[in-house]
C-alpha cells in the first residue's frame, strides 16, 4: 500500500453470538425454521487496514456481518477475538485518556434517522451533550458550538430548540451527522447512513459527506448494501459475504475488473438508468444461514462456476494481480488461472 | 359492461367463478394480442383524481388532479419522493383511503366499470380478484398468526367457490411461479419462519392468486437487498409478460423502474409533472424535477464529483399555495410559475406540466 498512515487496523476480527440477542433474531430470520440458535459467527475473521483520509466502502447483503464489523470498530461491541489497532495502539489495552481519545475519535452515524435520536431531547442537547461532557466546550459555549455545527451540516441554527419529531428524515440524518461531528472525530462509521432517504435527499447528504470530509480531513467507513452509493463515495471497496471479506480493491478496479463471482453478480444486479427493457438475471438463492454455514466456500451454493474444490476447501483472500495495484479476492478460480498462466509461461520457456 | 355494474350477490360470483375455470386464459390471451394495437383499449382510465384529507388544521391535498391511463399488460412506473402522493394514488384506486380522506375523480374507469359507483361490497369483490396490491413492507403484509396456506386459501375462496384442495393446489402452483423452492413445505410455515425476500414473494403470490388484470405494487423492493430485489424484479417482469397483467410500480428510485416499465409518470406534491414512455423520460426529460431526479442518482461514473442535488425538500401539502409546487426548488423558476402550469403534450406522447419545459442544456 501507499505510505499513507494506517488509522485503523483489524487483525483477524471475529464476533460470535452465543445467546439469542437482537442480532441473532435478525440472523435467525434467515433460518429455514426451527432449531435452537447456537453459536453464530457474524464476523468470521476480517483483516483490514483503513488509511487515514480514505473512504472505504463495505458492501454486502443483510446478515453478512457488515454492521457488526462497524459496531466493533466504534467500540460499541467488543470483538470475540482478534485485535483492533487505532493509530497503532491495540484498543483492548488502552486505558484512561488514551481510551477516551479512541472512543471520541471514532464516531458512528446510524441507519434509521427516526430511532437513532432521542425523541425527548432537544437538538441542542442531542448535538451538544457529548462535547460538554467530554470537556471539548464549556457549558457556556455550547449554544454557539451547536449553532456552528448546525450551520456546517445545513440546518438552520434557529431550530436548535426543536425536538427530533419536528424534522424530516433528511434533516434528522443531518442532526445525526452533526452529533457525530461534535466530538471532532477522525473516523466516522456510516452504517447505511443514506439507505432510509429518498434519492434527492440522499444526493444532498452524500454531497454533505464529501464536503465535510474535505473540511475536517475525515476517514469514512461507509457501510451500505447499495453498490451505487458506495461506488460514488468510496476510494476502496470491500465486499463481504457471510462474515468474511471476499474481495477488496479500489473502486475502479472493483467496477472494471471484478474478480469474485459474487462481486460480478452484485455489479450486474446494480439498478441503473436505462432506456432499453432490461433482462433481469438475478443471483439464485439467498444468503445462507450463518448458523449452518456451507462447507468450503460460503458462496458455493449460489455460484455459477462452482467446482468440487469449492465444496470442501475455503478459499483464502489472496492478491489477484500485484501488477495492477492492491486487489485481493477469495476464489479458487484464481488459482486455476494462475496455474494456467504458470503452465503457459513454462510452456513458452520450453519452446 | 352493464352486467358487471349490477351486483347480484353470491350467485353472480359463483357464476363468474364457473366461467373463470377457462375464462382467465382466454381473456388474457385476447388482450395480449390486442395490447398496443388499439390505444383506446384502456384497462384503467383515471382522470382528475383528487384525494383530499380534511384535517382539523386544513385540507391536505395528497393527490390533486392525477390522471393515469394503463393499457392491459402494460407496466407503468409511478415515481416520486415520499410525500408526493404516489402511494395515496394507489390506495385511492383500491379505495383504501380512510376518513378524513375523500376521493373525488372526474373519471375512474377500470376494466369497463366505473369505480366511483361501486358499493363497498362490490369493491370487496373487486379487490384481490381484478385489482390487487403489493405493499411495501413484507413484514406487515402477512398475518403473523396464520400459516401461509390459511392466508392463501382464504384469498382464493373469498372470490370463488372452490374446494380447499383445489385452492391449495392453485396456491402451490402460484408459489412455484414466483420462484419459491419446495412450495408444498412453505405453505405449512408461519411468516416469521421466512426471510424478507420470501415473504415479499408470498405477498406477490397472494396478489397473483386470482389472476388480476391490474397489480399495484407500492415500493415492494425497498426493504429488500439488492440481490433479492433483482430476483423479485425478474419474477415480476416474467409474470407480467406471461400473464398479460398490467402493473403500476410505485417507487422513489428511477433506476429500478427504468429497466422494467414501459411508461413512467413522475409525481410531485400530489400532481403528475411529467409522463411519457421510459425511453423519452430517461433520454429526454423535460421537467426540471425529473431531470434533477435522474442526475441525483449516484453511480461509479459520478465518483469524485459533487452529485447534482435538488435543494430543499418536498413542500408541506397542507395549504399549498397555487402555482407550480416545485418552484421553490427549481432553478428555472420565474414569476410565471406562480400560476398553475398545465399538463401539455411537449413531445409526442410525452406530457409535461411546466412553464419552462425543455431538455436540460
Amino acid at each position: 500500500m501507499s505510505s499513507a498512515e494506517i488509522i485503523l487496523s483489524l487483525h483477524d476480527i471475529r464476533r460470535d453470538y452465543a445467546q439469542p440477542a437482537d442480532m441473532v433474531e435478525r440472523l435467525g430470520r434467515l433460518m429455514k425454521g426451527g432449531g435452537k440458535p447456537r453459536s453464530v459467527q457474524a464476523v468470521a475473521g476480517v483483516d483490514l487496514d483503513v488509511m487515514a483520509g480514505e473512504v472505504i466502502g463495505i458492501v454486502g447483503e443483510s446478515g453478512c456481518g457488515k454492521s457488526t464489523l462497524g459496531r466493533m470498530l466504534t467500540g460499541i461491541l467488543p470483538p470475540s477475538s482478534g485485535k483492533i489497532f487505532y493509530k497503532g495502539q491495540d484498543i483492548g489495552q488502552l486505558t484512561g485518556a488514551a481510551r477516551r481519545e479512541y472512543e471520541l475519535g471514532v464516531q458512528m452515524i446510524f441507519q434509521d434517522p427516526f430511532s437513532s435520536l432521542n425523541p425527548r431531547m432537544r437538538v441542542i442537547d442531542i448535538i451538544g451533550e457529548g462535547p460538554v461532557v467530554h470537556g471539548l466546550v464549556g457549558r457556556a459555549g455550547k449554544e454557539a458550538y451547536v449553532a456552528g455545527l448546525m450551520q456546517k451540516v445545513g440546518l438552520d441554527p434557529a431550530y436548535r430548540f426543536r425536538y427530533p419529531h419536528q424534522f424530516s428524515g433528511g434533516q434528522r440524518q443531518r442532526i445525526g451527522i452533526a452529533r457525530a461531528l461534535a466530538l471532532k472525530p477522525s473516523v466516522i462509521v456510516c452504517d447505511e447512513a443514506v439507505a432510509a432517504l429518498d434519492v434527492s435527499i440522499q444526493a444532498q447528504v452524500l454531497n454533505l459527506f464529501m464536503q465535510l470530509r474535505r473540511e475536517f480531513a475525515l476517514t469514512y467507513f461507509f457501510i451500505s448494501h447499495n453498490l451505487g452509493v458506495v461506488s460514488h463515495i468510496s476510494d476502496r471497496v470491500a465486499i463481504m459475504y457471510l462474515g468474511r471479506i471476499v474481495e477488496i480493491a479500489d473502486t475502479d478496479t472493483i467496477f472494471q475488473r471484478a474478480n469474485h463471482p459474487y462481486t460480478q453478480a452484485l455489479i450486474k444486479e446494480l439498478p441503473s438508468l436505462r432506456t432499453d427493457r432490461r433482462q433481469f438475471d438475478p443471483i439464485k438463492g439467498e444468503l445462507p444461514s450463518p448458523l449452518h454455514p456451507p462447507s468450503g466456500c460460503a458462496f458455493h451454493p449460489r455460484c455459477p462456476y462452482v467446482m468440487d474444490r469449492c465444496r470442501v476447501e475455503r478459499p483464502l483472500l489472496k492478491a489477484v494481480d500485484a501488477a495492477q495495484g492492491p486487489h485481493s479476492s477469495a476464489c479458487h478460480l484464481n488459482d486455476m488461472h494462475l496455474n494456467d498462466k504458470q503452465n503457459a509461461a513454462q510452456f513458452q520457456e520450453t519452446t | 359492461m352493464s352486467e358487471y355494474a349490477t351486483f347480484s350477490g353470491r350467485a353472480e360470483s359463483s357464476a363468474s367463478s364457473a366461467a373463470r375455470g377457462s375464462g382467465p386464459a382466454q381473456v388474457v390471451g385476447g388482450d395480449h394480442g390486442a395490447a398496443g394495437l388499439s390505444p383506446s383499449d384502456l384497462l384503467l382510465d383515471l382522470c382528475g383524481l383528487r384525494t383530499w384529507f380534511h384535517t382539523r388544521d386544513g385540507v391536505v391535498k395528497a393527490v390533486d388532479g392525477v390522471s393515469l391511463q394503463v393499457r392491459a399488460g402494460e407496466i407503468l412506473g409511478l415515481v416520486g419522493e415520499s410525500g408526493s402522493g404516489k402511494s395515496i394514488t394507489g390506495f385511492s384506486l383500491m379505495n383504501l383511503v380512510e376518513y378524513p380522506g375523500r376521493i373525488q375523480a372526474e373519471r375512474m374507469w377500470f376494466n369497463g366499470r366505473d369505480l366511483r359507483e361501486l358499493t363497498a361490497q362490490e369493491y370487496r369483490q373487486l379487490r384481490g380478484r381484478d385489482m390487487a396490491m403489493i405493499f411495501q413492507d413484507p413484514m406487515m403484509t402477512l398475518n403473523p398468526v396464520l400459516r401461509v396456506d390459511t392466508q392463501m386459501v382464504e384469498a382464493i375462496r373469498a372470490h370463488e367457490r372452490v374446494s380447499r384442495k383445489a385452492a391449495r393446489d392453485r396456491a402451490i402452483q402460484v408459489l412455484g411461479m414466483v420462484g419459491i423452492p419446495s412450495p408444498e413445505e412453505r405453505l405449512l410455515v408461519y411468516p416469521h419462519h421466512l426471510s424478507g425476500g420470501m415473504r415479499q414473494r408470498i405477498a406477490i403470490a397472494i396478489a397473483l392468486l386470482n389472476s388480476p388484470r391490474l397489480i399495484i405494487a407500492d415500493e415492494p423492493t425497498t426493504a429488500l437487498d439488492v440481490t433479492i430485489q433483482g430476483q423479485i424484479l425478474y419474477e415480476v417482469q416474467k409474470l407480467c409478460r406471461e400473464m398479460g397483467t398490467a402493473l403500476i410500480w410505485i417507487t422513489h428510485d428511477l433506476a429500478i423502474v427504468s429497466g422494467l416499465a414501459d411508461r413512467l409518470a413522475v409525481m410531485y406534491a400530489g400532481r403528475i409533472v411529467e409522463t411519457g414512455s421510459t425511453v423519452d423520460i430517461i433520454g429526454a426529460a423535460q421537467h426540471p424535477y425529473t431531470q434533477g431526479l435522474i442526475s441525483s442518482i449516484p453511480s461509479v461514473h459520478t465518483r469524485g464529483q459533487a452529485l447534482f442535488q435538488i435543494p430543499g425538500s418536498t413542500p408541506s401539502l397542507l395549504n399549498l399555495p397555487t402555482g407550480c409546487p416545485f418552484r421553490a426548488r427549481c432553478y428555472r423558476a420565474t414569476e410565471q410559475c406562480a400560476t398553475d402550469p398545465v399538463l401539455e403534450e411537449a413531445a409526442p406522447a410525452q406530457w409535461v406540466s411546466c412553464w419552462h419545459k425543455g431538455v436540460q442544456a
